[in-house]
């Protein structure tokens, strides 16, 4: 007898959104992104990861999108939890994708990691933009991986 | 923020359409009546704030609550004509709500807290109604008329104060701000030509130039050779601090100096390898101990334990 294996579904236990508009409010997102991760036991390292993940997104948003929203969720999958991130900003979007993930590629004059080093640094990461509608990037880190 | 969207909300000068239904009443009687009976009203509320558990001795002298209230009465007392509507917005009023909010700001920045300035307003409101009372027996309605264009004033005058208490708290936090720039960059003299520069706390741009700037001016006073950038207080190293780490080092060595980061964590050096910073052509060193053992072997400099000669 064969067992079908379920996708394993996420569920989002806890919400709780933060607009960014200016650099200190970078500050305190990433205090709040801390508070939630120790929340759930993640390590050291992941949580260092996830907040260098969360300090180049907002930047990134504050930047070029004119800030934004940032929505944190502690979601579940079976037996392991971890944080979502979802930023979301109302800027000029972004032409090509596959570009501006490449390493070294910045419209600005900084080092071009942001966006490719993020997607290095979560378990999964999501962007979705349009051109004059906005970006909206989503990643997420497991408390363990 | 939502505090703001809170007080829009209840702008001063709303009311004032709303109100005007015996603008009569308020000429031939209470501003009279009100002006004839100051000094009453002044000796209820100074009785009220006295009798206040929360009043504040050790913050407000009693001689200067006395004066500061007695300013605000005579204030407002006058500018109670029938002709006044209810909103504060109109000039007839700025004199009221200057003497507020010059009350109001002081109290911020003493450290009054917003029930002990809310309470200053209330107790006034209390002995105006109370005055009140005792002077208009005959007609409820002329009572209640009165009574509520008293309230709507004293709530209008509420609204002002606590959004002057707030923006006084706010220029007090945006102070502390800048001090904590300022002192957060100390430049130390570890040596005789070696300089430490520890940083604690995030590094945005503003920084960096106070960083930078402390750090050039100290090597030219001292003449050092060497400087150590100690990163032990930056809780996360992201593309544009390392991009800020990288900009300092390259115009200490224009300077003719040497520069090692010291203080990389393991989560720290994790995170930069996975974001794919090149680090490679600066010195780091895990902690301040060994970039300082570092800085003394490039000079010829050695620690010794010395040898005890025991004498006997």
């Amino acid at each position: 007898m064969k067992i079908k294996k379920l996708p394993k579904m996420i569920i989002s236990l806890n919400k709780d959104s933060i607009p960014v508009s200016k650099e200190q409010d970078a500050v305190f997102l990433k205090n709040r992104v801390r508070e939630v991760a120790v929340k759930i036991k993640m390590g050291l390292v992941n949580q260092t990861r996830l907040i260098t993940a969360a300090s180049e997104l907002v930047r990134n948003m504050l930047r070029y999108g004119n800030g934004g929203i940032c929505l944190i969720e502690v979601v579940s999958s079976g037996r392991i939890n971890g944080v979502r991130l979802t930023f979301s900003d109302k800027g000029p979007g972004i032409a090509d994708i596959s570009q501006a993930m490449r390493d070294g590629f910045s419209t600005g004059k900084s080092l071009g990691l942001g966006l490719p080093g993020a997607k290095r640094l979560v378990n999964e990461f999501d962007i979705k933009s349009k051109v004059g509608e906005g970006t909206t990037i989503t990643i997420l880190k497991w408390a363990n991986g | 923020m939502s505090t703001f969207g809170l007080i829009q909300l209840h702008k001063p000068g709303s009311y004032s359409l709303t109100f005007n239904l015996y603008p009569s009443l308020m000429s031939i009687n209470t501003q009279q009546l009100l002006q004839k009976k100051k000094k009453n009203i002044l000796e209820l509320w100074m009785r009220n704030q006295l009798a206040d558990e929360g009043l504040r001795e050790d913050l407000i002298s009693n001689e200067e609550l006395r004066s500061q209230s007695e300013e605000l009465i005579t204030a407002l007392v006058s500018n109670l004509t029938a002709e006044n509507s209810v909103d504060l917005n109109s000039d007839e009023w700025s004199p009221v709500v200057e003497i507020l909010g010059g009350i109001a700001i002081t109290r911020a920045r003493q450290g009054f807290s917003p029930r002990e300035t809310g309470n200053f307003l209330f107790s006034l409101k209390e002995a105006l109604l109370e005055v009140l009372q005792e002077e208009i027996t005959n007609d409820p309605q002329a009572l209640f008329n009165e009574s509520i264009k008293i309230n709507r004033i004293m709530d209008n005058l509420s609204v002002v104060t606590f959004e002057t208490f707030i923006k006084g708290r706010e220029e007090v936090i945006l102070r502390q701000t800048d001090e904590i720039t300022e002192i957060s960059t100390p430049v130390i003299r570890l040596w005789d030509g070696i300089l430490a520069l520890p940083i604690i706390g995030t590094l945005d741009s503003a920084r960096t130039q106070v960083v930078m700037e402390n750090l050039l001016q100290e090597i030219v006073a001292t003449g050092s050779s060497i400087a150590i950038l100690d990163i032990s207080g930056v809780p996360a190293v992201d593309s544009l601090v390392a991009q800020h780490l990288i900009k300092t080092v390259s115009a200490t060595r224009l300077m003719g100096a040497e520069c090692i980061i010291s203080g990389i964590r393991p989560e720290i050096a994790q995170t930069v390898v996975h974001l794919g910073i090149d680090l490679s052509n600066i010195i780091t060193k895990a902690t301040l101990a060994s970039a300082l053992a570092y800085a003394f072997k490039s000079m010829r400099l050695e620690v010794r334990k010395i040898n005890t000669v025991q004498k006997f």
